[in-house]
């Protein structure tokens, strides 16, 4: 590993311990909790409509001040994501994820903090969630192997 | 309301926050959960190691926070088997095919105002509401 890569790396493991904390503390680990926040007919609790206002007010403050430089610290340019557009690729995802996320109570960052405890259900939940990005791309590559990579569907990520 | 936590959601919030804004300025990327794991379906050169670590991080901070509270009790998946892995296979094609999820479209898109993440957001959210309500 070139010295870029293990700067990129020791850098991307410290902000995945920051926001797994936040997950924790926040507690989207916890189905019980996000299953009561979707329950919007039944005893709803707003909490989890707190996090997300909470960690988009922090990250809208800063990821201005942050995209002011011309490259971030450990690599040569920002990858954002360029797109824009609205199609029915992002509706259907959208709304595939968002039954399972309903079925279960988990999203992909709480079902991977999750994997410390070494659960069956959560080390399941992940493997399921791989399986299914992993037929979405090869869906992308036309259903066989490819030689080259097919475009992400989270461009610029 | 039951249950309501300001404190621990507005603090957990802020880390969270926080967190994806450090990963944009330390290495210029969307802290996007499904599009970070993604990206290792497959691996290329170069681009392995951050994901990994970023992924390994996740555990580790929640370990590292309930040794710290003292906190031995894991949080309960009660659903069966069955419907976990469904919910699962869900969740992984759907964020692909959508392009993000809750931290990708939910909290980085939208503090960027795209509003292709809030028509994402608007959609997930409206999935999920009406699936508990369906299946509870």
């Amino acid at each position: 590993m070139s010295g870029a890569d293990a700067r990129k790396a020791l850098a991307a493991l410290v902000c995945g311990v920051v926001f797994g904390a936040g997950l924790t503390v926040s507690q989207m680990v916890n189905p019980d909790k996000v299953i009561a926040f979707l329950d919007v007919t039944g005893a709803w609790d707003p909490s989890l409509a707190l996090v997300m206002a909470s960690a988009l007010t922090v990250a809208g403050l800063t990821q201005r001040l942050v995209t002011r430089r011309s490259a971030p610290i450990f690599d040569t340019s920002f990858r954002l994501t360029s797109r824009r557009d609205i199609d029915r690729h992002l509706l259907v995802g959208s709304a595939l994820f968002g039954m399972g996320w309903g079925l279960v109570g988990l999203c992909p960052g709480p079902a991977l903090a999750l994997l410390g405890y070494l659960d069956a259900k959560a080390v399941a939940f992940v493997a399921a969630m791989v399986a299914g990005a992993a037929f979405h791309r090869f869906q992308l590559r036309g259903g066989r192997a490819a030689t080259t990579e097919p475009a992400s569907p989270h461009s610029g990520q | 309301m039951s249950d309501f936590t300001p404190y621990s959601a507005l603090l957990g919030g802020a880390l969270i926050g926080a967190a994806a804004s450090l990963l944009l300025l330390l290495n210029g990327r969307i802290a996007g959960i499904s599009g970070i794991l993604g990206g290792l379906i497959p691996p290329a050169a170069g681009e392995t190691a951050w994901r990994l670590a970023f992924l390994l991080g996740l555990p580790l901070g929640m370990l590292a926070l309930d040794l710290g509270r003292g906190v031995t009790a894991v949080p309960e998946i009660d659903t069966s088997m069955a419907t976990t892995v469904v919910g699962g296979l869900l969740v992984g094609y759907g964020t692909s095919l959508g392009g993000g999820c809750t931290s990708g479209h939910g909290v980085c898109g939208l503090a960027r105002l795209s509003l292709r993440s809030l028509v994402a957001v608007m959609t997930f959210m409206l999935a999920a509401m009406v699936t508990v309500y369906v299946w509870r």
